[in-house]
Order: structure tokens, then C-alpha cells, then sequence
């Protein structure tokens, strides 16, 4: 009897399929079937916010998501952010708001934040602290997080 | 004079083209892409899961380990026990320490510790394990293994454990006392004393003596990145480890001597690594996995759970503490007595003589006695976490310094800056201070706009304190290659935790005229670099900088010597300078770095640069925090308002990742100070061994961190570095206890200074 689950899901933009064992959280297969191992393990339960993707619009733990429930839906994880023409406008003001130390939080906020700024594209600072309290980072103290997102916001609007 | 205020401000005291500006890291567009690859990013063919049996008891004799059911899974390859491992014979005399990044071990306890024989000593300690196809099949089969165990009363209280009638940990450990063993067995690893000057009459001649006691819980390192590591023993016996760590030799060393093979039958690739803070300089799963993978004829991955971080990982020490310090009326430091005891978790080995080495750094004090122990309980072995030792020390002591500023009826910044140490200063070792910024720092704080603001309100309150960190140099390897556009690749050995790849790469650019990006670092395995000491202790812009700034200086010479072939002049003629070539005396004769790297092929071939340091001029470091806090006398919670970290830097090669260390360091020092704490229950259990119930700052608990970068360059650094990386973590849990003071009238003596003990403190204010 087979054991696995065939599953059928649009994935950075991208329609694709996979077979995965029911008990498989998304989180599991994005990087250990699929090899986009861009989405962290940082606790496997909800808690610290390394595995953010956006599901459907609605940004999730991947860790607190089973891979069979993305049947039919759509994902963008942090390889879906960039463009060929180069970097999201997020991912440039992390960089030059130095942003990031460590780097194994940044995938998960830059995918919150996108959120964020896609729904709500002129933040105050305390909106933005509230939205990213689901993301730990233990290196920066946030700071230059909640800056890079605020410098984010001003780019995206420019371009406009 | 006060200057105006902006939030990151930098006091430079000397400019150069390259150092001191904010390039974007070289390894920027890999870890905002999510294209980085971190330790549990490996997947080699054929790969296996490795998983771990821990111990449920804090403290037990192993009766025996029924491994059957396990092997019989149609899952799992192979199931190993401690018997596996190479057995520790004592050899009297022989040296078996370890050496674990600031810290240190003996072979035989890093060997229990990575996989248990007869005795367990703390909950989580590994017994067994197995790998398996994947990774549930893994956990499920380790559950599978049967463990008889005898269990013993655990001890897991500093003080209870040097009692004479706790239970022992360990029957074999004899206390050290002064430097020698006595027979006596004891949970009191070692007990050591600094001494200096005559504490009695430094005593005498105060006028005001405050002296407090002070309880600390154990705390965790909390880096995102769980630990990982992926082994493949190869066929002709070579074992290749992948992982994620802050010394690639010092695991690679460490692991050898477990699995008892020479050092070059080890070969360890540093991926990417998500955070270390001083946790990740020992190997966990390293031996383990390479035994499965022998075993399996497979590479065999594990990764650890977020409980088993806290549960068996880390942690940083619980501590008793007393201080006792004396001033005169006007306000001199005369005497200073500390007595440190310290957790070192289930083996021995707490960070307990560097606090002993900083617990009155900041000050000149003629006397002073400092005693240290290093105490066995039945909690994880301590690791190091950012200026291990000194946060816990410095709490008591900067909360003593503030009391007894009030009692003197001076301001607290002024006292400190009166007694400050500089040039010259005996520290309570006997050691004297080289060019140091202690004054500097705090003058800063004196003259920041946010030392006057107003501060209005009702249960609001400032404070400030001063944290010392001694910082390392150690041993550093960088090679350089010039390719023929002028652009150089530069090999490291130094895992870049917060963009050291762009501080290195940026002191060799500095010395060869060249911007920052034509400069390629990259971090390479063990086999490819000479040795290079782990990234800790605040020592890799230092002294792999300076290893840069050799192997650049090293390269620029054999371009003068390529100039003079192609000009037919004798190399001393010839200068270089801003990228440039020059004749000294003829102004015809130039030619820019990237032209001449051009001439490279046909002027004698490949130019590369070599940097091998173990630089002895190490720049201590000072910080010191200012911050404001609203309390709420009904719930005990604390709320930050606003927070101005100061620090001296020597010089800041790369501001905003010096600033990003500061603000990063305040906040973990907040979350220690406020919040974070290991629960123990009474049978040694950790009670909130997830990131839930352990609540790490985030984004929401805190305000910008505003910084101050001071520069008192260090005469033993090319550039004036001193390292960044820890001191910072120093000062906070004082600079709140000293603010809840202004806030509510209470002192502060633990930590977590939580709702419940703020609460605690205020009735019983109330009484």
C-alpha cells in the first residue's frame, strides 16, 4: 500500500507536484524534497518565525503547516521574492541597513515584511514591531530590522 | 561639550579610505535570497538521520542499555551506545584538556558529555543513538531503546551544591584548590583567589562600605540555528564534517581526539553559521555521527530540537554572588571584595576565572580579594556565551557602584569616572592596562543628550553602568590571490557570524588601495587555510583583520618588486601608495594596482599573500549603557523607553556592523536581565525548554537601540581594533536594576529581574 500522498500546489510562481508522507510538514518538503532550503528550521514549533512563507496571502510557520494541506493553494517562500531583474526592494534596504548579522532569521522577516508592506505600504514603527513579533533574531536587537522595513516602505512608494 | 544628537554616532579619531565606511557585505545578496547555505543545508548522496537518545533524569547510574528493539526497526542502519566511543584511560600525567573556544575540558568529560557510559549528570545527556532513513523514523526508533536506570537525587542550586552533604556528581573529582588538587571529593571543581594590595586596611580607610548579595539564573545563548552537523567516514578512512560553529579547528581538533585519529584524518567544512554567541565552539553530534556514518557506510545528518538546545547545549552559568566595596567621603574606591560561585553544569568548567577578572575591571581600587568557584550541578555543561562570566559579575558590582554613588551623594557617571581605570591600572589579577578607553566611555555617556533628557512620570527611572570585557587576539590564516583584473581572492578561516568576511576584506583593501568589493573572501574548510582559532571572543576583525593586513602588506610588496622588473629599477626606488606604484624619484614611472595585475602572468606568474598571526597586543574593551524604564508597581512589568549604548571600539572598521553588535548585545543583556531564566523543577527538569516559555526579546519588547561608537585606537592593531563582539552584553541587567531603582525605589539583587521579582522586591519595600 503506498504511504505517501501526492500533492499538487503553485510554488513561486511555478505549478508544481510532489509525493510527501501525510505526517510531513511543508516546512519538511519545501527543503528536503523540493531542495529550496532558502525557509530555516529555527524550532519546529511556530515559535521563532526562521520558516515564514507566505501561504494564500497570509504569512505562516511552514514548521506548523502538514505539506498535505497546500493541496491547491499557493506559496511564495524567500526564493520567490527576487526577480531576474534583482533584488525585492526589502531585500536591497536589508542589505544596506546592514540589517542582518547571522542571516538565519533574515528569510523569514524579509517574507513578513513583505507581507506587511503589501497590505499596509506606509508602517509606523510600532505597527512594524508589532507585525515582526513573530520573528526572533537574537543578533541585532532589531533595530536596523525595523529600519531596513521602514526604508523598504519608502522605496516601494517611490517606485510607484 | 555636548554633541547633537543623532542615533548612531561615531567619535572617529582618524579617517581612512576604506576603513571606516559601510560597504554592503560581500555575503549580503546570499543570505537575503535565501541562496546562503547554513549547516542543515547539506544533503550529500546516500544520506542517513541521525538521532539521539537523552537522558529523562537529571542525575542516574546507567544499569544498562537494551539497544534490540531499535536494531530490529526496518528503518534503521545502525544504533550506537557510549561504549562506541574510544574509551578514556588516565594516563597520570598526561595532559587530556581539550580546548573549547574560551574555555576548556578534560577529554574524558567531553567524551561522557557527548555520549554517557556509567552515569548520567544533568537531563538530556546523551545515552545512545541511531540513524535511520529519515528523520521520524530516526526519533522513533530512539524511543525504542530501553535504559535502566538508577536514579540519584539531583543537585541543581549553586550554594546546595557546595554543601558537604549534597549528592556528588562526580566520585572521581577531586577540588582543586589554589592551583592544586587536594583529596578531597567535592561538587567544588576548583576554588581560586586574586589578591591585590591589603583588603583589611583598604576596608579601614572607607567611609562608606555597601556590600550585597546577588543570585543569577542560568541562562541560555538562544541563537536561531539549532546545532547540526552532517559526517561522512569515507571509505579510505578520511571523515569529512560539515556543520555549523564558530571554530571549524577547534571542533575538528576536538572531534579527533574523541575518535582518538590524527588530526588530518579530519576534515571540517564551516557552513554558514545562524548565531553562536560563544555556543557553538564544541562538538555535540560531530563523534556521533561519524561513528554512524562508519557504521552505515553512509554520511549521516543531525540536527538538534529547540529542547534540546536548552536541555543539552549551552548554557551560560547560574551564580551566587557577593560584593563588598569601600569608598572614601570623597568618592575614592579603596577596597573591592568579590565571592563568585559559579554553575558549570554537569562537568567541570564554568567561565568563573574570567568574571574573577572582571568583576571590578572598570575601576582602579588599590585592594582588592576575589574569590572564584567552579561548582558541579546537575544542569547541561556551561558553554561560553558572549563575555562569559563578566555579565553576571558585573550586575553585582555595577549595582554596588550605583549604591554607594547615592550614598556618597555623587552623580553615578561622575563617581565612575573619577575611579575610571586607565593606562597603567593593576587589574585584581596583578595584570596593568595598556592604552584603554574605560574614561572615555563614560565621558560619552556624560555628555550624550539622553544622560539630561527630562525624564517625566511617575514610576519612570534611569540608569547607567559600565561593562568590561577582556577580548582575545590567537592564532589567524588569510591568503591572498591576486587574479589579473585586480581584483584579489581572499581565503579565511574565521566563520562570519555578523559580517567579519567585510571587516577582514576591507583591512587588506585598505592596505592596497582598492575598494572593498574587488576584495572576494571566502571562509574555506580546514584543509585549505592554516589555523585560524574559532570566532569568539571578540577576536576575528582583530586578529584575522590583522592576519589580512599582513597577507595585503605581503602582496603589495611583491607588486613593488613586479613594478621594478617591468621598469628595470631596484624595488626600493618604489613606493605604494592609494593603489598606485610609484617611483619615489621619477614621476614618469606609475602604474595603478589593476594595471599592474594585468602585467601579473608575464612578469614571473601567480601573486599571492600570506598572513599567519597569533598577535599578543589585545585591546580590551569597555561599554556602558544608559537606559530609561517604566515600571508598573501593580504587575511588575518593566518597560524600556529608551536606550543609548557607548562603547570603544579602538577604531570601527565597519561602522554599522560595530553598531549592529552593540544593539545586538544590549538587547540580549535586556532579555537576561528581564526575562530569561532556566525553570527547574525539583527532579532537575527544565520546566520551559522552548522559545514560547523561555521568551527571548522581540521586535515588540523594545525600543531603537541608539549607540555611540568611541574610538581609542589600540596600539597593537595596524588599524587600532579592539574586538566589538562582546562587551556590550556587559552592562544591561545593571544599567536596569540601577534604573528600577529610580524607577521604584527597590534594589535589585537577581536576575531575571521578572514581574515576580520586582513584585517581591516591592512589597517587601512596602513592609
Amino acid at each position: 500500500m503506498p504511504t505517501k500522498t501526492h500533492v499538487q500546489t503553485r510554488l513561486n510562481g511555478e505549478d508544481i507536484e510532489f509525493l510527501c508522507e501525510p505526517r510531513q510538514s511543508l516546512l519538511e518538503c519545501l527543503r528536503d524534497i523540493l531542495q529550496l532550503t532558502g525557509s530555516k528550521e529555527g524550532c519546529n514549533d511556530g515559535n521563532c518565525g526562521a520558516c515564514t512563507v507566505n501561504l494564500d496571502g497570509r504569512i505562516v510557520d511552514s514548521c506548523l503547516v502538514l505539506a498535505v494541506e497546500v493541496q491547491g493553494k499557493e506559496i511564495t517562500t524567500i526564493e520567490g521574492v527576487a526577480t531576474p531583474e534583482g533584488l525585492h526592494p526589502i531585500q536591497q534596504a536589508f542589505l544596506e541597513n546592514a540589517a542582518l548579522q547571522c542571516g538565519i532569521c533574515t528569510p523569514g522577516f524579509i517574507v513578513a515584511s513583505k507581507a506587511l508592506l503589501e497590505a499596509e505600504p506606509n508602517p509606523s514603527e510600532a505597527r512594524i514591531r508589532l507585525w515582526l513579533a513573530g520573528n526572533l533574531c537574537r543578533c541585532t536587537g532589531y533595530d536596523k530590522i525595523v529600519r531596513a522595513v521602514m526604508d523598504a516602505a519608502g522605496r516601494m512608494e517611490s517606485a510607484k | 561639550m555636548t554633541p547633537a544628537y543623532e542615533p548612531n554616532m561615531v567619535l572617529s579619531t582618524k579617517t581612512y579610505d576604506v576603513v571606516g565606511t559601510r560597504p554592503i557585505r560581500h555575503d549580503g545578496a546570499d543570505k537575503v535570497t535565501g541562496q546562503a547555505r547554513y549547516g542543515a543545508d547539506v544533503y550529500p548522496s546516500g544520506l542517513l538521520y541521525g538521532k539521539i537518545l537523552r537522558s529523562p533524569h537529571a542525575h542516574a547510574r546507567i544499569r544498562s542499555v537494551d539497544t534490540s528493539k531499535a536494531e530490529a526497526n526496518p528503518d534503521v542502519r545502525a544504533v550506537m551506545t557510549g561504549q562506541d566511543l574510544p574509551e578514556t584511560i588516565d594516563v597520570p600525567g598526561a595532559d587530556r584538556r581539550v580546548t573549547l573556544g574560551e574555555l576548556s575540558t578534560d577529554l574524558k568529560y567531553l567524551r561522557e558529555g557527548i555520549l554517557a557510559r556509567d552515569k548520567v549528570v544533568f537531563k538530556g545527556q546523551p545515552i545512545a543513538a541511531v540513524a535511520a532513513l529519515s528523520p521520524h523514523a530516526a526519533e522513533e526508533a530512539a524511543r525504542m531503546i530501553e535504559v535502566d536506570y538508577e536514579v540519584l537525587p539531583p543537585v541543581t542550586d549553586v550554594r546546595e551544591a557546595m554543601k558537604e552533604d549534597a549528592p556528588i556528581l562526580h566520585d572521581d573529582l577531586k577540588t582543586e584548590e589554589f592551583g592544586e588538587k587536594t583529596g578531597k571529593v567535592s561538587n567544588v571543581a576548583s576554588h581560586f583567589q586574586h589578591r591585590l594590595g591589603d583588603l583589611e586596611k583598604g576596608f579601614a580607610e572607607a567611609d562608606v562600605i555597601i556590600e550585597r548579595e546577588f543570585n543569577t539564573a542560568t541562562v541560555h545563548q538562544g541563537y536561531i540555528e539549532p546545532h547540526t552537523c552532517t559526517v561522512n567516514w569515507n571509505k579510505d578512512g578520511r571523515v569529512h564534517v560539515w556543520n555549523s560553529c564558530q571554530g571549524p579547528f577547534n571542533i575538528r581538533d576536538a572531534t579527533a581526539e574523541v575518535l582518538d585519529l590524527p588530526l588530518t584524518q579530519v576534515r571540517l567544512t564551516p557552513m554558514e553559521i545562524g548565531g553562536g554567541f560563544g555556543g557553538k565552539f564544541e562538538p555535540y553530534g560531530e563523534p556521533v555521527a561519524a561513528v554512524l556514518s562508519k557504521k552505515t557506510g553512509h554520511p549521516v545528518k543531525i540536527v538538534m530540537t529547540r529542547s534540546e538546545e536548552f536541555e543539552s547545549t549551552g548554557p551560560t552559568p547560574g551564580s551566587y554572588i557577593k560584593v563588598k566595596m569601600g569608598a572614601t567621603k570623597s568618592g575614592k574606591f579603596v577596597a573591592g571584595e568579590a565571592y563568585l560561585a559559579y554553575e558549570a553544569g554537569g562537568f567541570p568548567g564554568s567561565p568563573v576565572s574570567a568574571a574573577a577578572e572582571c568583576v571590578f575591571a572598570p575601576y582602579d581600587i588599590p585592594n582588592m580579594l576575589v574569590d572564584g568557584f567552579d561548582v558541579l550541578v546537575n544542569k547541561p555543561k556551561t558553554a561560553a556565551y558572549r563575555a562569559p562570566g563578566a555579565t553576571n559579575a558585573e550586575f553585582a558590582s555595577e549595582t554596588v557602584v550605583d549604591e554607594l554613588a547615592e550614598k556618597l551623594g555623587i552623580d553615578p557617571l561622575e563617581l565612575r569616572l573619577m575611579n575610571a581605570a586607565k593606562e597603567g591600572t593593576r587589574k585584581s589579577d596583578g595584570t596593568r592596562y595598556r592604552l584603554i578607553g574605560c574614561a572615555e566611555v563614560i565621558e560619552a555617556m556624560k555628555d550624550h543628550p539622553h544622560y539630561t533628557a527630562p525624564l517625566e512620570g511617575p514610576n519612570r527611572g534611569r540608569g547607567v553602568a559600565v561593562g568590561f570585557w577582556m577580548n582575545a587576539g590567537l592564532q589567524s590564516a588569510v591568503n591572498l590571490a591576486l587574479n589579473t583584473d585586480g581584483t584579489v581572492a581572499l581565503t579565511e578561516g574565521s566563520p562570519d557570524i555578523g559580517g567579519t568576511r567585510t571587516s577582514i576584506a576591507m583591512q587588506a583593501a585598505e592596505v592596497l588601495g582598492i575598494p572593498a568589493e574587488d576584495i572576494r573572501p571566502s571562509v574555506v574548510d580546514t584543509d585549505s587555510i592554516g589555523y585560524t582559532f574559532g570566532t569568539g571572543g571578540s577576536r576575528t576583525t582583530f586578529a584575522t583583520g590583522y592576519a589580512a593586513y599582513e597577507a595585503a602588506q605581503d602582496v603589495k610588496q611583491q607588486m613593488i618588486e613586479r613594478a621594478a622588473l617591468i621598469w628595470d629599477v631596484d624595488k626600493d626606488s618604489l613606493d605604494m601608495d592609494g593603489g598606485v606604484v610609484q617611483s619615489k624619484s621619477d614621476p614618469e614611472l606609475k602604474m595603478t594596482f589593476k594595471a599592474l595585475a594585468a602585467e601579473m602572468n608575464d612578469t614571473g606568474g601567480p601573486i599571492m599573500g600570506r598572513g599567519a598571526v597569533d598577535p599578543k597586543g589585545v585591546g580590551v574593551a569597555f561599554a556602558g549603557l544608559i537606559l530609561d524604564v517604566e515600571a508598573d508597581p501593580e504587575t511588575g512589568k518593566v518597560e524600556i523607553l529608551r536606550a543609548t549604548a557607548v562603547q570603544d571600539a579602538g577604531k570601527a572598521i565597519h561602522p554599522s556592523y560595530v553598531e549592529g553588535q552593540m544593539q545586538g548585545g544590549t538587547v540580549q543583556g535586556i532579555g537576561w536581565g528581564l526575562n530569561e531564566e532556566y525553570f527547574m523543577e525539583p527532579d532537575g527538569r527544565m520546566a520551559n525548554s522552548t522559545f514560547l516559555d523561555y521568551r527571548m526579546p522581540i521586535a515588540l519588547d523594545l525600543p531603537m537601540i541608539d549607540t555611540v561608537i568611541v574610538e581609542v585606537p589600540n596600539p597593537g592593531h595596524p588599524f587600532g581594533v579592539r574586538g566589538v563582539g562582546e562587551v556590550s552584553i556587559v552592562a544591561p541587567p545593571a544599567a536596569l536594576a540601577n534604573a528600577l531603582y529610580q524607577a521604584l525605589g527597590v534594589r535589585m539583587d537577581k536576575l531575571p529581574m521578572n514581574p515576580g521579582a520586582v513584585m517581591e522586591a516591592v512589597w517587601s519595600r512596602n513592609k
